[in-house]
């Protein structure tokens, strides 16, 4: 069945698929969105424990996310992957180390002995919840503003600025994706504990923080929208592959595909009802909303960037070496075996959220996690 | 194809790599191992319904939680740094290299991911039975993750199932089985899985000897020893066994790497296998120096190795250097001038192609073809350079091979003397049994520098040399980044080591 698909459309949906895993990715960053929360939402030491043993049990999974993203992008894109990471490089290389002090955090920080001291490690998590999503809020941003590189005969990534990708830090609209996509989180990890954990008081300011940071959340937002819809955009002409820069791109492409215009409006109206809910209606299932909500959003921006004859990773200093899900994909057989191997996605799925619900079926106490004791809990 | 080559770059990506791998490594054998262990320890528990084996379980578990996280920590590098420092590489065997790393991530790392969860702090949460099974997830995932990162390896040492297109200049894969079942790639799974089995074993037998020689926790030392000691008798016999076919295969896919291993400059029919030997390191390959001071061998085990046959021929550096035509050996000499063709024609092609002139691009395609399985030695600037570092190669090979003997005796004397219940009284025993954990670690990191040194000069063998699969970088940025690696690895290694340490001090909690 796979096997009949055209190079076209095998790479359309890898690009759907790769999109998919990038917003699973941006939802589960509630996790990133708690690390940031949990110095004001706390009150008293076995509060913030309590907040980093909820987000604790989900860390891996986000992070399993992102490495999953990386190996995505890499067998169905490997362009990209390799004009991205081998070009942009001290912004992916800022973005890694975010995530390796992450690692350790969780299980390092209240084991005796520790060397830095818990303090440090809380330090570590709010570093990767706050600098980690900035960072790759400009690096995402540029799939619109594009970035400073050529590619030779033979494909090989030469990049003209000598920041290597922390350049894209000095743009408006890369910048404030980024703050947005912290602010989301910080929604998301305010939405999360409040669901997940069994704490009247702190479930309250979760609550109230879900509030505060969606209102944060807004003005960036509508800078970035803002900006989409009005500057120019990498266009590719379909039948030469000719790039060129075409004004009001991306709100043509929403326009042309009214689709993905419907889960930008339907995911936008979800994260506002995710937290209407929690604050308004004192709801607990604010996150089913607003995380879903956030996941629609995120495919919504991929699709514009990528959809519609539009080069997804454009090059501002060449624009005949921009990418495009056409000429940075992987072969035909190596698309159609990989999608093969997707076809274990939806059980994956199926398991993480089977364990999910019987590992959340009671929510979590002080009691819990003073009864994981000194060496389980983290 | 590559305009200036700064070989100072070439090498710090190349140490960089070296380091952060070595750094994962230290982590990963262990928690292939353990993880098994913590399965075995706790179906016991579930068998029996004896609380003892659940502290057991429970006291393993928190150090496989420390040592998991940092191995966590040090993987996400690897996954970017082939984008990161070898993007030209990304690029040319991404379409087959990149799909065993993407289904490492599908069909392994969440499987680790979602059921560490349960197995840490499921004990509450979900039924008996579930949390065993989750246990058993775990190991199954972690082991998987093994797989497919050994398939993208394998192939690295024997590429099989691609070809080269010229239309796009870069490799791209015809057939999937041919990656994922691989020789090589089977061998290497086998192999580095048992060697790990067999390092988590000598880490439960170390640090368990340590609490007898302090006298403390003595019931759950002796039963750790014993399915520890169990478990690594039979992992090291694989060991063995997966190790003699790991060398043959060198043997038959990296003829350069096992002359490297062996030091053996002029091939031989009935070659010896070296036991022992002090390698002259003024030899050079041509010359008349004699390649060792003193050796001892094993007469006619090398050719047996090799080729499963006694009186076969084994070419050494300088016949597969300058060839050998009375045993069939094409020389890298003859391989480049036909490597430089296979570049040039390739240049030609792709010229005439963009000046839309099909009758010179036919040609020159014609011309690419002949000589196109020899590209990769077009890019050498000469034949020594297809020569690997020796004396690393040598020795390395010699420590993993000489404690692989060693540790099936260090179990086997574990197990007997628990089962007599003589254990405790064996002080020289038990000291060489803490040593032992650390050899472990020597000798799984010395098989890595066999394996991944003796590749050398090539990132893939015989197709792309490192020079060519760097990113664009200069030496300074990618030093810069090595030290900052460095930095931090190291701190976190030293607190990993800390924490271990206190938790090993405070033991497991006691009824
Ligand atoms: C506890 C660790 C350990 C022990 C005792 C041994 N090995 Fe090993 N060996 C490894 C751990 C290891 C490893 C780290 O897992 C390697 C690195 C690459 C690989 O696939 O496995 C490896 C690689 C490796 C290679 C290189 C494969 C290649 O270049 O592709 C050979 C030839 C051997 N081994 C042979 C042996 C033999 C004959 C042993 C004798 C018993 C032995 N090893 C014991
Ligand atoms: C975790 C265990 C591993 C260790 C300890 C290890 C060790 C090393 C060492 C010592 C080098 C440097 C060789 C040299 O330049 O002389 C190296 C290079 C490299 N290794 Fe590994 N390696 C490991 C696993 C892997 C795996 C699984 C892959 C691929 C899937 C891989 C890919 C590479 C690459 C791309 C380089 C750089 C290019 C090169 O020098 O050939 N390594 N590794
Ligand atoms: C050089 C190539 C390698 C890459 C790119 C790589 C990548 C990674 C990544 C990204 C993680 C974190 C995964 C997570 O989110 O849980 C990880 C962990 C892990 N890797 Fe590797 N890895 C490499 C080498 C190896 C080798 C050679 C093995 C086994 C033979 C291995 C086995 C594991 C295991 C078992 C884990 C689980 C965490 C732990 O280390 O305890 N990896 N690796």
């Amino acid at each position: 069945m796979i096997g009949s698909l055209e190079l076209t459309q095998l790479q359309q949906l890898w690009w759907i698929i790769c999109s998919l895993v990038g917003a699973l990715f941006i939802f589960m960053n509630f996790v990133q969105g708690g690390q940031t929360l949990m110095f004001t939402l706390a009150k008293s030491p076995e509060e913030k424990t309590l907040i980093i043993n909820s987000l604790g049990r989900k860390w891996e999974l986000t992070f399993t996310t992102l490495v999953l993203f990386g190996g995505a992008l890499f067998a169905a894109f490997p362009l990209f992957y390799a004009t991205s990471f081998g070009g942009a490089y001290w912004v992916w290389i800022a973005i890694l180390f975010t995530f390796i002090i992450q690692a350790v955090s969780y299980e390092f920080r209240r084991k005796p002995n520790n060397l830095l001291g818990a303090g440090t490690y809380e330090v570590f998590l709010f570093i990767n919840g706050s600098l980690g999503l900035l960072l790759i809020g400009t690096a995402v941003g540029t799939f619109f503003t594009g970035s400073n590189f050529l590619l030779n005969d033979y494909n090989f990534v030469k990049w003209q600025h000598p920041l290597r990708g922390l350049e894209a830090a000095f743009n408006l609209f890369n910048v404030s994706l980024g703050v947005f996509l912290i602010f989301n989180a910080r929604t998301l990890g305010a939405l999360y504990l409040a669901n997940h954990l069994k704490h009247d008081e702190l479930v309250g300011r979760c609550r109230r923080a879900a509030f505060v940071n969606l209102l944060c959340s807004l003005p960036f937002l509508l800078i970035v929208l803002g900006g989409l819809l009005t500057m120019d955009g990498y266009a590719v002409d379909t039948a030469t592959g000719a790039v060129s820069l075409e004004s009001g791109k991306y709100l043509a492409n929403l326009l042309g595909m009214p689709i993905v215009l419907l889960l930008l409006l339907a995911g936008l109206l979800l994260v506002v009802a995710g937290v209407y809910l929690a604050h308004y209606r004192k709801s607990t299932q604010g996150i089913w909303f607003s995380g879903p909500g956030t996941v629609l959003v995120v495919l919504a921006l991929l699709f514009i960037a990528g959809f519609n004859g539009t080069a997804f990773y454009p090059s501002k200093v060449d624009l005949q070496s921009s990418l495009t899900i056409y000429n940075a994909s992987s072969s035909h057989y190596t698309l159609t075996a990989m999608s093969y191997i997707a076809l274990a996605v939806p059980f994956v799925l199926a398991y993480i959220a089977y364990v999910w619900r019987s590992m959340d079926a009671g929510k979590l106490s002080l009691e819990d996690v003073a009864k994981d004791g000194e060496n389980e809990a983290y | 194809m590559i305009e200036s080559l700064d070989l100072s770059m070439v090498n710090w990506a190349r140490a960089q790599f070296a380091l952060t791998a070595m750094f994962h490594w230290i982590f990963v054998p262990l928690t292939l191992g353990l993880s098994f262990l913590l399965a075995f320890f706790e179906t016991i528990y579930v068998r029996t319904g004896n609380e003892a084996w659940k502290r057991i379980t429970k006291f393993w578990m928190s150090l496989f939680a420390v040592n998991f996280a940092i191995g966590v920590a040090t993987g996400i590098i690897l996954e970017f740094e082939f984008g990161t420092n070898w993007s030209n590489y990304s690029w040319m065997v991404g379409d087959i290299f990149g799909a065993p790393l993407a289904a490492e991530g599908i069909f392994a790392f969440f499987i680790e991911a979602t059921f560490f969860a349960v197995m840490f702090f499921g004990w509450n949460r979900v039924s008996k039975g579930f949390h065993l099974f989750s246990t058993w997830m775990v190991a199954v995932g972690s082991n998987l993750s093994a797989l497919w990162i050994l398939v993208a390896n394998g192939w690295m040492q024997y590429p099989v199932g691609m070809k080269f297109n010229p239309e796009s200049a870069r490799f791209e894969m015809e057939n999937f089985f041919e990656v994922l079942l691989s020789p090589v790639a089977i061998g290497k799974f086998t192999h580095a899985t048992s060697s790990s089995f067999q390092l988590a074993c000598l880490f439960v037998v170390g640090v368990s000897s340590w609490f007898l020689l302090r006298r403390r926790h003595q019931e759950m030392a002796k039963r750790s020893i014993i399915v520890a000691s169990i478990f690594g008798l039979f992992a090291s016999g694989f060991v063995a066994f997966t190790g003699d076919e790991s060398a043959h295969k060198v043997g038959q896919f990296q003829p350069m790497k096992l002359a490297a291993m062996e030091g053996l400059y002029d091939g031989e029919v009935g070659a010896p296998l070296l036991i022992f030997g002090v390698p002259n390191l003024e030899k050079r390959p041509g010359d008349d120096l004699p390649a060792f001071h003193e050796a001892v061998g094993i007469p006619y085990a090398l050719s047996f190795l090799t080729n499963r046959s006694f009186n076969s021929f084994v070419p050494g550096i300088n016949d597969l250097l300058y060839g050998n035509a009375e045993h069939g050996v094409m020389g890298v000499t003859e391989k480049m001038t036909l490597g430089k063709q296979a570049v040039e024609q390739l240049a030609l092609y792709k010229g005439a192609k963009k000046v839309g002139n099909e009758a010179a691009a036919q040609q020159a395609l014609v011309g690419f073809e002949q000589t196109s399985p020899y590209l990769g030695y077009g890019y050498l600037n000469s034949a020594e350079e297809a020569v690997p570092p020796i004396a690393l190669n040598f020795f390395s090979f010699r420590v993993m091979v000489g404690l692989g003997m060693f540790f099936p005796l260090l179990f086997l004397a574990f197990l007997v003397a628990t089962l007599y219940d003589k254990i405790a009284e064996q002080k020289w025993l038990l000291v060489t049994g803490v040593a032992s954990l650390f050899l472990g670690y020597i000798a799984s990191e010395a098989g890595w520098v066999v394996a991944e040194v003796g590749r050398q000069p090539w990132a893939i063998q015989g197709l792309l040399p490192v020079g060519v699969a760097r990113s664009n970088l200069t030496a300074a940025t990618v030093a810069g980044t090595f030290f900052m690696f460095l930095f931090l690895f190291t701190v976190l290694l030293v607190a990993e080591v800390r924490i271990m340490l206190k938790q090993i001090a405070i033991g497991p909690e006691e009824n």
